[in-house]
């Protein structure tokens, strides 16, 4: 390890954001600059029959833009193409943009958008997994499936056939989840023909942006702009929505000749437009012997995609290869598929998947566990996976891999077999009528694309040298919070051996720093760190080639005096790296086996809560996080990161509920969408195992999601343990924690057991 | 529109030590005003209705949620703002605890956090947990889950105190 990287260096933009100088989009202000909204629907499926301004409105004021104002393709295309952005013809979701308004009063303008008025003739409507399954309502295709993944390993009819398997099965679900990122989506265009495109915005990926507006306006890349402003926050939230909000952003500036347009969503409308992570229905058949080893796993794993397909098939496919988890069973067959409703589509959020079928998987093991009689922790313990053995993917694990011990390690800190006793006699006390529980998760997550997704990404990153050995990272990665900014500028100081002071990291603008891919995916640290790494090497040799830096140590002052030696000679010092897969991870698309990620971030957390039996709500009284994430980089921000992640899944797991109504988010307020407060977390204590990855900057892996995956299923087995019933939903807000005990008290539907 | 038909008036407060004349219509937000015609961009806004707390703001010495405060209530009121926060380049003590503890990560509820502290330890100099938890459970953060905000609340009340000890003098100076 170098001087900074394993060090926990103060957030490089820290100051900026204690003093409130940081300028997100909301905070610029572009001379001339006018305010844009978005009329969109009220309606969840319907053909658009006319489109109505009520002249009480002076409309000549105002800059209209309808789909027959779009110079270009009306389209955003994630995977394939049939979002609008602008709908023209069909209404697909509640909420759903056809008019864009601009003007530069916004008080006008909010006043205004109330007097347009979309005529519609009302289509059949699907809300659900199961009616988009029966298919008496085509959305999409022959049978409403966005996409379907088959994956097999071994012969899974044949060990459900075996005379000496335990078969357990359940249904679990996952409802939908908002990222509530504090800072509300908003984007700042300046367009016109002749000049080309620019946006400025609260965005995770600069290049999706970029390739978004491209075929909208029909022009070639050059003419296209795009640069990420201070992002408050984004959790996979940030990912593909705001190509749209820039899309309308540039158009009304386009239609108005050039005038800057400003759009910023008010909490209402971000709630009710933009994407929430997917729900889900997964159920399990499991083939397990009576020691508790397990011997098949056959899954169904169903996502609701809304209305258009956005990246619903890569949110698929990584929930898919989750579904199995971190345990070796030799024969499993998981049937994966996301299906089509007139919801708003549902998009990225922070897991991807994962978090839905890990979620199934974590609450079934328990059943599965009490089906053979051993505790949830030794059905676990028998079946981790261990170096060498091969995953669901039939990816053979050959990185060193430190589970069981993460698993002893989470449940010795959290006291569980202490708690586990002491709480049976608290709970067995009929005066006691707050229950408590213990639940646990052992859990992975793959870091980065998956399958050949790196490959296909090819991602580029730059380090630029100036005078006085200035050093610039130039990458398209975002810093939503993570600590890009912070990561990056260690690694690279590191790596180069100058002061960390020395190193800033470039603002993403897509006319400045190259494709090194989208900030999603846990990719960040080990992908892209690792081109930083790559990066500043190559400019140290390059400084050495060329004779200006010696062989051996240098100080930060020889080092400046050799890229000044440098730069006067040749003029610029600029480096990129670009991936390169690790050796022997190969993927195959068409069989769906392979090596679908380069390296696993392992975990096992335990959860301890409360239920109160008379209101019937919960709450997470104590958390553990064991996890090995690889080499810190960060100390500090990688224990942020995990905090974090197990905050937002608490709010996962038991207070975050949105309430649709014929598919329109009908709490879409902070008031009555619930996320947990400084009051609502419980102590969240992080330990980690590192055990270094070859192929990361300095042995680092990926961080951001895997904190989500595992907390919302120890929390519903901790519930299962306080109270005795089985919550198979996630939420369990305090109203279906009472329908399962009251459902519990009358007749019984538990899951069935065959011997 | 009603706010058009009754027209602007003026409407004169201090803000962060300076007095300040805007014209405006009464009813409007006082965290428009602040960000829109004083350019005070600090103060955030994240939900309108008085629950996420990115618009705090000290008004007469009391946190407010400044969304939820018609500016023609703050007429004659004395306004603290983030902005007013540090003194030069010299952060104030709340301000450098949350780098030092890691207590900001995306930034846009930090201004309202770093003020919700400021708050609370006039108040509690030296909070236990249950008052930490109480003084910041109005102001919403997404990226931290707390925990090292609290870290960066208990860094800040110590740092106040040994300053006020080496000073030898006591006394809500937060």
């Amino acid at each position: 390890m170098g001087k900074y990287v394993g060090q926990s260096m103060p957030r490089k933009e820290g100051t900026d954001k204690v003093t409130g100088r940081s300028l997100y989009v909301d905070d610029i202000v572009l001379d001339g600059m006018i305010h844009g909204t978005t009329v969109r629907s009220a309606v969840p499926h319907g053909r658009i029959t006319g489109i109505r301004f009520d002249p009480a409105i002076p409309w000549d004021e105002f800059v209209i833009v309808t789909a027959a104002d779009v110079p270009g393709e009306n389209v955003v295309t994630m995977l394939i193409a049939d979002q609008p952005f602008l709908a023209h013809d069909v209404i697909r979701h509640p909420d759903e943009p056809v008019v864009l308004l601009a003007h530069p009063d916004k008080h006008l303008l909010a006043a205004a958008r109330e007097h347009v008025h979309i005529d519609v003739d009302p289509l059949p409507t699907v809300f659900d997994i199961e009616s988009s399954l029966q298919c008496n309502t085509l959305l999409f295709g022959a049978d409403n499936v966005f996409k379907r993944f088959d994956m097999t390993k071994g012969d899974v009819d044949a060990a459900f056939a075996r005379d000496d398997v335990v078969i357990v099965e359940g249904s679990y679900e996952t409802g939908a989840q908002e990222q509530m990122y504090i800072e509300p989506m908003g984007m700042i265009a300046v367009a016109a023909p002749g000049q080309g495109v620019t946006v400025w915005g609260s965005l995770q990926c600069p290049y999706y942006v970029h390739k978004a507006l491209k075929p909208l306006f029909g022009l070639p890349a050059e003419q296209v702009r795009v640069v990420q402003t201070v992002t408050g926050g984004g959790f996979g939230g940030k990912e593909e929505y705001p190509s749209i909000l820039a899309g309308h952003a540039a158009l009304l500036s386009w239609k108005a000749g050039g005038v800057p347009v400003k759009i910023i969503y008010d909490r209402a409308e971000d709630l009710a437009c933009t994407t929430k992570r997917h729900p889900s229905r997964t159920r399990h058949r499991t083939a397990v012997t009576r020691d508790g080893e397990l011997v098949a796993m056959d899954i169904d794993f169903v996502l609701d995609g809304g209305a258009y397909a956005t990246l619903s098939a890569v949110v698929l496919s990584r929930g898919t290869i989750h579904a199995c988890g971190p345990y070796r069973c030799p024969n499993a067959r998981v049937v994966g598929r996301a299906v089509a409703t007139n919801l708003p589509p549902h998009g990225a959020f922070r897991g991807f998947g994962a978090p839905q079928s890990i979620f199934a998987l974590e609450r079934h093991l328990d059943h599965v566990a009490r089906a053979v009689g051993l505790p949830p922790e030794e059905l676990r313990r028998r079946n981790l996976l261990n170096r060498g053995d091969t995953t669901a993917t039939s990816q053979t694990i050959e990185e060193a891999i430190d589970l069981g011990a993460m698993l002893d390690d989470a449940l010795n800190i959290a006291g569980w077999a202490e708690k586990k006793a002491a709480f049976a006699v608290h709970n067995a006390d009929p005066a006691n009528t707050t229950k408590k529980g213990m639940g646990l998760a052992t859990f992975f997550h793959g870091s980065g694309f998956t399958g050949s997704g790196e490959v296909y990404l090819a991602s580029v990153v730059g380090v630029e040298a100036g005078p006085g050995g200035h050093v610039t990272v130039l990458a398209a990665s975002t810093e939503i919070g993570q600590g890009t900014n912070t990561i990056f500028s260690q690694i690279a100081a590191d790596a180069l051996r100058i002061p960390y002071e020395l190193v800033e990291v470039a603002q993403p603008d897509t006319a400045r720093v190259p494709d090194s891919g989208p900030t999603v995916a846990s990719r960040t640290c080990m992908v892209v760190g690792r081109l930083v790494q790559d990066a500043s090497e190559a400019l140290v040799s390059t400084l050495r080639d060329a004779t200006f830096l010696k062989a051996g140590d240098y100080t930060a002052e020889q080092f400046a005096g050799a890229v000044d030696a440098y730069l006067e000679r040749f003029g610029t010092l600029r480096i990129y790296s670009k991936y390169k897969q690790p050796p022997g991870v190969v993927w195959d698309d068409k069989t769906y086996r392979g090596a679908a990620y380069a390296a696993f971030g392992w975990a096992a957390y335990v959860a301890e809560v409360e239920v109160d039996t008379l209101t019937y709500s919960a709450k997470v009284t104590d958390f553990v996080a064991v996890q090995d994430i690889g080499t810190l980089i960060n100390p500090q921000l990688a224990a942020g990161q995990v905090e974090g992640g197990v905050a937002q899944a608490i709010g996962w797991a038991i207070y975050e509920g949105v309430d649709w109504r014929e598919g329109h988010m009908a709490n879409n307020q902070m008031t009555n969408y619930i996320i947990p407060t400084a009051a609502d977390v419980p102590p969240i204590r992080v330990y980690f195992h590192s055990v270094p990855f070859s192929y990361g900057p300095s042995g680092a892996k990926g961080v951001g999601e895997l904190p989500m995956d595992g907390p919302a299923p120890a929390i519903l087995n901790a519930i299962e343990d306080a109270i005795g019933v089985s919550i198979r939903r996630a939420p369990a807000l305090p109203e279906d924690i009472m329908e399962a005990v009251l459902a519990a008290a009358g007749p019984t539907t538990s899951e069935v057991n065959h011997g | 529109m009603a706010e058009v038909a009754f027209g602007k008036v003026a409407i004169t407060f201090t803000v962060n030590g300076v007095e300040r004349t805007v014209e405006t219509y009464p009813m409007a937000r006082l965290l428009d005003v602040l960000r829109e015609e004083l350019r005070l961009t600090g103060t955030k806004e994240g939900c309108g209705e008085g629950e996420c707390g990115a618009c705090s703001a000290f008004v007469d010495g009391k946190l407010v949620n400044t969304c939820l405060v018609p500016v023609i209530q703050a007429r004659g009121a004395t306004i603290e703002t983030i902005e007013g926060l540090a003194t030069g380049d010299e952060l104030h003590a709340v301000q450098q605890a949350f780098i030092d503890a890691g207590g900001a990560q995306c930034g846009i509820c930090t201004p309202g956090m770093v003020l919700a502290t400021v708050a609370l330890l006039r108040e509690h100099p030296d909070p236990n947990e249950a008052q930490i938890r109480e003084g910041l459970a109005g102001n919403l953060c997404r990226c931290t889950g707390y925990i090292k905000i609290f870290d960066s609340v208990a860094t800040a009340a110590r740092a106040i105190r040994a300053r006020e000890d080496a000073s030898g003098h006591g006394g809500g100076a937060a």
